[in-house]
C-alpha cells in the first residue's frame, strides 16, 4: 500500500511539473479560455463522431473536444494500458460488455447523481435491456450511445422456395426450415444456415432463451452443464452434425459473397452488416433478403437476443466532469443520435429517435426495433470476455466437429470456466470475512 | 591501467544503464510476476495481488492447452527449421553458381518475401489455400486429388503455415549463406578438382565444413525465431482450427494481453525461455563435438 502511495506521489509530482510546463508554455502564447476534454472512440465511430464536434463546440463555446480514434481490435488493450499509466481520457466509448471490467478497476465514474440531476437523460428514454448492461450493483456507469443486437438475416427467395412466406418463429420451425432448404439445395457444398463457431453469440443467445443463467452461485461457477444450456447447445450442434451449417470457418472468406451465392440462406448477425449486405445484394437480388427478430424456444416470439452496443463513460480521474457530462448529454439528445445514425448507421440508443422517418422507412430496421425490446445482458463479470471468446467458442468448435460429445464438451467447459472464476471466488470470500 | 578502465566504464555507462533499466529490470519484474496471480483484479487494486509461489508453473503443467501449444511449437520448429535451412542453403548455392545469369534479380525476388508485410502476404496465401477458389487445390485437381481445406482442417493447417513461413523466411538465411559461400577461398575447389574430387565430394569436404560457423549461426537464429512463432498463425488461423496452430507465444499473448492473466502469462514466457535456452545449449554442444572430430 505504502509503495503504491510513493509511486502515486512521484507520478503526481511529475504530472505537476508537466502541467506547470504546459501552463508556462500556454501563458506564453495566449490565455486559454476554454476547457479541453479528451474523447476516445473506436473504429468508424471515432472517425465519424468528429463531424459532430463543431456543432457541440459552437453550442458550448467554453469546451473543446479532442477526439482520438482507436482501432477496435486494440481498444481494450489500449484502454487498460492507459488506465495502468494514469492516462485515461476524460470520456470514452466502451463496448457495453466491457463495463464490468472498468467498473472493477474503478476507472469509471458512477453516473447516478449526474443522471438524477439531468434534465436530458433518464433511463426511460432507453431500451431497458440496453440500459441494464450499464448497471452494476444497481449503479449506472455508462450512458448508452448506440445499440446493437443480433437478428436473423435471411434470403426471402430461398425461404419461399422452401414453403416459408415468413421467417421462422420458433426453434422447431428453424430446424424444419433448415432441413427443407438443405433438401432443396441438393448440394453438399451448400448450407441452410451459417453458425460459425468463432462467434459465441448464437450459443449464448439460445442458452439464455432456454432459460440458462450461464453462470451460477453469484457468477462464481460455470453453469453450462445444466439441462437448459445443454438443450440449447445440443440444438445448435445438431445443425453442424446434420450438415445444415458449415463446420469450418475458412470456407467462408467473404460472408456477403457466400450469402449472395446462396452458400447459406440464414445468418444470425448484427446491424453492422446491413450496409454490407446491401452492397452485395444488388439488382435482381435487391429485395431477396430481409431481417427478422430471432425465433424463440417455444411460443414466445420474438426470442431474446443480446444487448449489444457501446456506452459513453466518464473517467473517474477526469478534471472536467461537468464538461464531460455536457458532452455526453449532447451526444445523447435525440437529434444528435439521429444525426449520428445518418452518418454511420449506428442504431440510436434513444427510443424516440426511432420514430424518425429515416429509420421507419428502412425496412431492415423494423426487426431491430422489435428485437431491442427483448434483449438481455451477458453475465456482468470481468471474466466474461475470456469465457465467451476463448472457452465457449473453443468447445463449440470441438462439439461441432464431433471431436467431443456435447456432454463431454460442456463438462470441460464448466471445468475451465470454474478455473477462470477461481480468483473471483477468492475475492468474494475475502469480502465476506 | 586503472584510469583507462574507469574511462572505459564512464563511456560505457549510458549503454550499461540503459540495458540495466530497460532489459534487466523488466525481465526480473516479469520473473517476480510469474510467481504472483497478477490479473485484471490486481491491476485495479494491488491488495488483490497474491504471491502464489510455483502455482502458475504447476497449473501450466496441468493445462492441456499449454501442452497443445507446446506440441504445435515443437512440430513447427522441428519441421520448418530444418526445411528452411535446407531451402536457403540450396538456393544460396544455386545463386552462387557461376552458371546462373541475372543473379541479382533472383536474389532480389527470393528476398522480397522477407521484407514484405506479413499481413499482405497472409491475405494472398489465404487465397492460395482457399478450399473452393484456391490455386493450390486447382493444381491438385489436375492430379484428381480432392480439394483440401488447407487452413480449416486440423491436420493440414500446420503444414500450410509451415509452407508459408518457410517461403516467407528462407530469403534471409539465404543471404547469410551466400556471404558464407563467398568467403570460401576458390583455390580449395581448384585443388580438389586437380585431385579428382567430384561435385558431391567437394560439397561434403569443402563447402559443408567451411560453412559450419555460418550454419551454426543460421540454425540458432532460425530456431530462436521459430520458437517464437506468432504472427503467421495469428493472422492466418488465429490458432485454430481446434487449436492445431496455437503456438506458445500466441498462447502467452492471449493469456496476457487478451485476458490480462499477467502472472500466468509471465510463467509461460519463462518456460519458453528455458526451452530455448536448452535448445541453444544443445546446438552449441553438437557443434563443439563435431569440431573435435
Amino acid at each position: 500500500m505504502k509503495s503504491s502511495w510513493v509511486l502515486y506521489s512521484f507520478r503526481s509530482s511529475i504530472l505537476r511539473i508537466i502541467t506547470l510546463l504546459f501552463f508556462i508554455a500556454s501563458c506564453d502564447s495566449h490565455q486559454k479560455e476554454f476547457v479541453e476534454i479528451k474523447f476516445w472512440a473506436m473504429g468508424s465511430e471515432g472517425e465519424y463522431v468528429q463531424k459532430l464536434i463543431p456543432d457541440f463546440e459552437q453550442r458550448n463555446p467554453g469546451i473543446r473536444v479532442k477526439v482520438q480514434m482507436i482501432p477496435w481490435t486494440a481498444a481494450q488493450e489500449k484502454l487498460i494500458t492507459a488506465y495502468a499509466s494514469d492516462n485515461l481520457p476524460d470520456v470514452f466509448q466502451l463496448g457495453n460488455t466491457w463495463i464490468p471490467q472498468f467498473t472493477l478497476l474503478t476507472a469509471i465514474e458512477k453516473l447516478d447523481k449526474w443522471v438524477e440531476s439531468s434534465q436530458k437523460i433518464s433511463s426511460e428514454q432507453y431500451f431497458s435491456g440496453i440500459w441494464n448492461t450499464n448497471v452494476i450493483d444497481s449503479s449506472v456507469f455508462g450512458i448508452p450511445w448506440y445499440v446493437d443486437t443480433r437478428v436473423l438475416f435471411y434470403r426471402v427467395d430461398v425461404l419461399k422456395k422452401a414453403g416459408f412466406s415468413s421467417p421462422p418463429k420458433s426453434w422447431d420451425e428453424l430446424y424444419i426450415l433448415s432441413k427443407k432448404i438443405k433438401k432443396l439445395q441438393n448440394d453438399p457444398e451448400k448450407y441452410a444456415i451459417y453458425l460459425p463457431t468463432n462467434e459465441w453469440a448464437p450459443f449464448v443467445i439460445f442458452g439464455i432463451q432456454a432459460g440458462s443463467s450461464l453462470l451460477r452461485e453469484n457468477n462464481t461457477y460455470g453453469n453450462f452443464c445444466g439441462e437448459k444450456f445443454k438443450k440449447a447447445f445440443e440444438f445448435l450442434i445438431r445443425f453442424h452434425k446434420g450438415s445444415l451449417a458449415p463446420t469450418g470457418i475458412s470456407q467462408v472468406t467473404n460472408v456477403y459473397q457466400a450469402f449472395k451465392q446462396e452458400y447459406f440462406a440464414m445468418y444470425i448477425s448484427g446491424p453492422w452488416n446491413i450496409n454490407e449486405f446491401k452492397k452485395w445484394m444488388t439488382d435482381t437480388l435487391k429485395d431477396k433478403w430481409m431481417t427478422a427478430p430471432l425465433p424463440g424456444m417455444g411460443d414466445s416470439y420474438p426470442g431474446v437476443s443480446l444487448a449489444g452496443g457501446s456506452s459513453l463513460v466518464m473517467s473517474r480521474e477526469s478534471k472536467h466532469k461537468k464538461e464531460v457530462w455536457q458532452f455526453i448529454e449532447y451526444l445523447s439528445s435525440p437529434e444528435t443520435q439521429l444525426k449520428f445514425y445518418n452518418l454511420i448507421f449506428d442504431l440510436p440508443a434513444v427510443k424516440s429517435s426511432w420514430q424518425d422517418k429515416s429509420l421507419r422507412n428502412n425496412p431492415y430496421m423494423d426487426a431491430f426495433y422489435k428485437q431491442l425490446q427483448y434483449v438481455v445482458a451477458t453475465p456482468k463479470v470481468p471474466e466474461w470476455e475470456q469465457i465467451a471468446y476463448s472457452k465457449i467458442q473453443q468447445y463449440a468448435e470441438l462439439a461441432a466437429r464431433n471431436v467431443l460429445s456435447v456432454e463431454e464438451a460442456l463438462k470441460r467447459l464448466d471445468n475451465d470456466v470454474d478455473r477462470i472464476l477461481e480468483k473471483r471466488r477468492w475475492l468474494l470470500s475475502k469480502k465476506i470475512n | 591501467m586503472k584510469t583507462n578502465q574507469s574511462a572505459a566504464y564512464f563511456f560505457l555507462a549510458p549503454a550499461i544503464s540503459a540495458i540495466l533499466l530497460f532489459f534487466f529490470v523488466p525481465v526480473i519484474a516479469a520473473l517476480l510476476m510469474s510467481f504472483t496471480d497478477f490479473d485484471i483484479y490486481s491491476l485495479g487494486d494491488y491488495s488483490f495481488l497474491k504471491f502464489v509461489g510455483f502455482k502458475n508453473y504447476i497449473s501450466l503443467f496441468h493445462d492441456p492447452l499449454f501442452w497443445t501449444a507446446l506440441k504445435n511449437t515443437f512440430y513447427f520448429v522441428s519441421v520448418a527449421g530444418p526445411l528452411s535451412i535446407l531451402v536457403s542453403l540450396v538456393s544460396a548455392m544455386l545463386l552462387n553458381s557461376k552458371l546462373v545469369k541475372f543473379r541479382g534479380i533472383f536474389r532480389l525476388s527470393y528476398f522480397i518475401p522477407v521484407v514484405t508485410t506479413l499481413v499482405a502476404v497472409a491475405v494472398v496465401w489465404r487465397f492460395v489455400y482457399h478450399p473452393r477458389f484456391g490455386i493450390l487445390n486447382y493444381f491438385l485437381s489436375f492430379f484428381s486429388i480432392d480439394p483440401i481445406d488447407w487452413l480449416g482442417d486440423p491436420i493440414w493447417a500446420m503444414p500450410s503455415i509451415i509452407l508459408m513461413s518457410v517461403w516467407k523466411n528462407f530469403g534471409y538465411n539465404m543471404i547469410i549463406f551466400i556471404a558464407g559461400l563467398q568467403n570460401i577461398p576458390e583455390y580449395l575447389y581448384e585443388a580438389a578438382e586437380i585431385e579428382g574430387a567430384n561435385r558431391w565430394q567437394q560439397f561434403k569436404s569443402i563447402t559443408l565444413p567451411m560453412l559450419a560457423p555460418t550454419t551454426l549461426f543460421v540454425s540458432i537464429i532460425t530456431m530462436i525465431g521459430f520458437f517464437q512463432i506468432f504472427a503467421e498463425p495469428y493472422i492466418m488461423t488465429q490458432g485454430g482450427p481446434l487449436n492445431s496452430t496455437l503456438s506458445i507465444v500466441q498462447y502467452m499473448y492471449q493469456e496476457g494481453f487478451r485476458w490480462w492473466n499477467m502472472g500466468y502469462s509471465a510463467a509461460i514466457a519463462f518456460t519458453l525461455f528455458f526451452i530455448i535456452f536448452v535448445g541453444t545449449t544443445i546446438q552449441f554442444k553438437i557443434q563443439k563435438s563435431s569440431e573435435l572430430i
